[in-house]
């Protein structure tokens, strides 16, 4: 009983620590947000890993087997899904259509103004 | 005591990969960080333990995480907030089944713990947000009809649902054997799906923004309660935190639309379409019982055109020294953000000041917008939110309008007792010419008629959105 009410006090701290970063974030990144986020829920991944620390009969290990599926479906297609967006927002500087600045491939990120814009992103 | 290091450390990760999500290059380093860490708790996890049917296990790992890489990497953002909806219901299924099978197997949770309460929670939580999840899903990618499907004593059905759930819950938690648990356990299943089923299928097209982030907030609830159940620090961290962001996303949605939560979920009915006899904004003011007409037809004498309205707005772009566009759910429907892109462009090229105005609920999930114009390649330094931009429309030449209707509907504001009366709108009725480029004369969505279309500055082009601008684009360049 005493572990579930530290367990609850850790999820009350969690989730107002959860809400001050959130507030911060852009609303035009708040699909990305949602994709990340739900991501990282999948985090149900390691539960599901620990149900095989010891035996299961059969049925148990069909439905551990589906929520590892799952789970993993998640995570990595949610990561990946936000890393893609967030590879589309560009800035084409600080005049957009300005006819001097070359049109920039979908490849390319933007850098921001820096003394050598080299244009590496992460 | 390493392994209580080890979870914080990635607990730290996870909570610098959120907080680095202020600008889109720093949020790409924070998924990336956010997905490091998960990626170590999962090879920590390994290395502690040893598992059962470990090639099982890993071979299942392995194909789940290609999948899901696969449809991630191939899918148009046109389907992302399917897609969301999908990977959502995918995470409760996850934490439903390991809350089920904690429950029902020898030396699992004893059902009648206070932790084994938190797994019977976190079976009802994800197993009605898994098929919750799946219907947003079909109604996200137009599967399933977006109009909210209220079936004969709605109500009645969910609270009886809501009350077996509840018995059985009270009843599996008083002393049972095993097989009684099981019994318990699979009935729990069967009846939280109906009800998450029934739930969202009530929830309308516009609506989607709010029972997304919902869904978003239960399935991280339900990894919290599976984490509660199974003494997991991790999970519980995580899926508050998510909890958070959902719920958050969740109130700033009902916000935007000005809504309350229960009005959202009970599905507001549709009202008659009422004649906006007093709005101050319209101009005139027919009936507006049959508005679907034919694209060039003369309805109302406000608008005597003899010119062609398009050759009109043809004119009035060219002149427009200050334009903004307002997208809407139309026109990602039409697929015009690509055309829409373009003429952004093409107007900034020519010296035009543009902006993109869009609203919270714009589309079918917070941030939908943003993310089809980027996919189009658009500046986002060129988008501006509903707060930023309302000043902005009085000193505009041109409000380009684009598939929306709700969200620029004057009515919102001075009409009482509608669906959207008092939410925040995007005025464009204040720029001095407004083009609307929507499929037709009808009302939105909240079947609230539109003052904007027979307002004497708007011209109407009525058709496909992606073949009108394209068509614009045309006649400029």
């Amino acid at each position: 009983m005493a572990d579930v009410l530290v367990m609850l006090v850790v999820f009350v701290v969690a989730f107002v620590v959860g809400r001050a970063l959130i507030l911060r974030v852009p609303p035009m990144l708040h699909t990305p947000l949602m994709s990340m986020t739900n991501a990282i829920s999948a985090v149900t991944i390691v539960g599901a890993l620990l149900l095989f620390t010891r035996t299961l009969r059969p049925a148990e290990t069909l439905l551990g087997v589906v929520a590892i599926a799952a789970a993993v479906f998640n995570l990595a297609g949610g990561f990946v899904i936000t890393d893609r967006m967030l590879g589309f927002f560009r800035r084409k500087g600080p005049e957009a259509g300005d006819l001097r600045r070359p049109h920039h491939t979908a490849r390319e990120q933007t850098a921001p103004p820096g003394p050598n814009g080299s244009g590496e992103t992460a | 005591m390493t392994a209580q290091l080890l979870d914080w450390g990635i607990i730290l990760a996870l909570v610098v990969g959120i907080a680095l999500f202020r600008s889109p290059r720093r949020a790409r380093l924070g998924n990336a960080v956010a997905a490091l860490a998960l990626s170590c708790a999962f090879a920590f996890l390994l290395a502690r333990h040893t598992l059962v049917s470990l090639p099982l296990v890993l071979i299942t790992a392995g194909v789940g995480a290609a999948v899901g890489w696969i449809v991630a990497v191939r899918i148009p953002m046109i389907q992302i907030p399917g897609m969301v909806g999908f990977q959502n219901g995918m995470g409760g299924l996850a934490a439903a089944l390991v809350s089920f099978v904690e429950l029902t197997r020898a030396g699992g949770q004893s059902a009648a713990s206070a932790s084994g309460l938190s797994a019977w929670l976190g079976l009802v939580v994800g197993a009605a947000t898994f098929s919750g999840s799946m219907v947003a899903c079909g109604k996200l990618s137009n599967w399933i009809r977006q109009t909210p499907t209220t079936l004969p004593r709605h109500n009645t059905i969910l609270a009886t649902l809501a009350g077996s759930v509840i018995l059985v819950i009270v009843l599996a938690t008083s002393p049972a054997d095993a097989s009684a648990v099981r019994m318990f356990a699979g009935t729990l299943a069967v009846v939280s799906i109906a009800m998450g089923m029934v739930f969202s299928i009530r929830v309308g097209g516009a609506d989607m923004p709010v029972l997304i982030s919902f869904l978003n907030t239960m399935s991280a609830l339900a990894a919290a309660l599976c984490g509660i159940a199974i003494h997991n620090r991790l999970l519980v961290v995580c899926g508050a935190t998510v909890a958070a962001s959902g719920s958050f996303l969740t109130y700033v949605m009902c916000r935007a639309m000005n809504r309350g939560l229960a009005g959202v979920f009970t599905g507001i009915p549709q009202q008659e379409a009422i004649a906006p006899a007093t709005g101050p904004t319209s101009n005139a003011a027919p009936a507006a019982a049959d508005t679907n007409t034919a694209s060039d037809a003369t309805t109302t004498p406000a608008q005597a055109d003899a010119p062609d309205p398009f050759e009109q707005a043809l004119a009035t772009i060219r002149a427009a020294k200050r334009v903004i566009i307002v997208p809407g759910y139309g026109m990602a429907l039409a697929d015009a953000q690509d055309e829409v892109a373009r003429l952004a462009e093409t107007l900034a090229a020519r010296g035009a000041n543009v902006l993109f105005a869009i609203h919270p609920v714009a589309g079918r999930m917070p941030g939908h917008m943003h993310v089809l114009l980027a996919e189009a390649e658009v500046d986002y330094g060129m988008i501006r939110e509903l707060k930023d931009v309302n000043s902005e429309f009085a000193s505009t030449d041109l409000a380009l309008v684009v598939g929306a209707c709700d969200v620029v509907n004057p009515a919102a504001i001075d009409t009482p007792n509608t669906p959207i009366s008092g939410m925040p709108v995007l005025c464009v009725h204040e720029a001095r010419a407004v083009i609307v480029c929507n499929l037709d004369e009808r009302p939105g969505y909240s079947g609230v008629p539109n003052p904007l279309y027979q307002n004497a500055k708007t011209i109407l082009l009525v058709g496909d959105a992606k073949a009108t601008v394209a068509r614009v684009l045309d006649g400029l360049g």
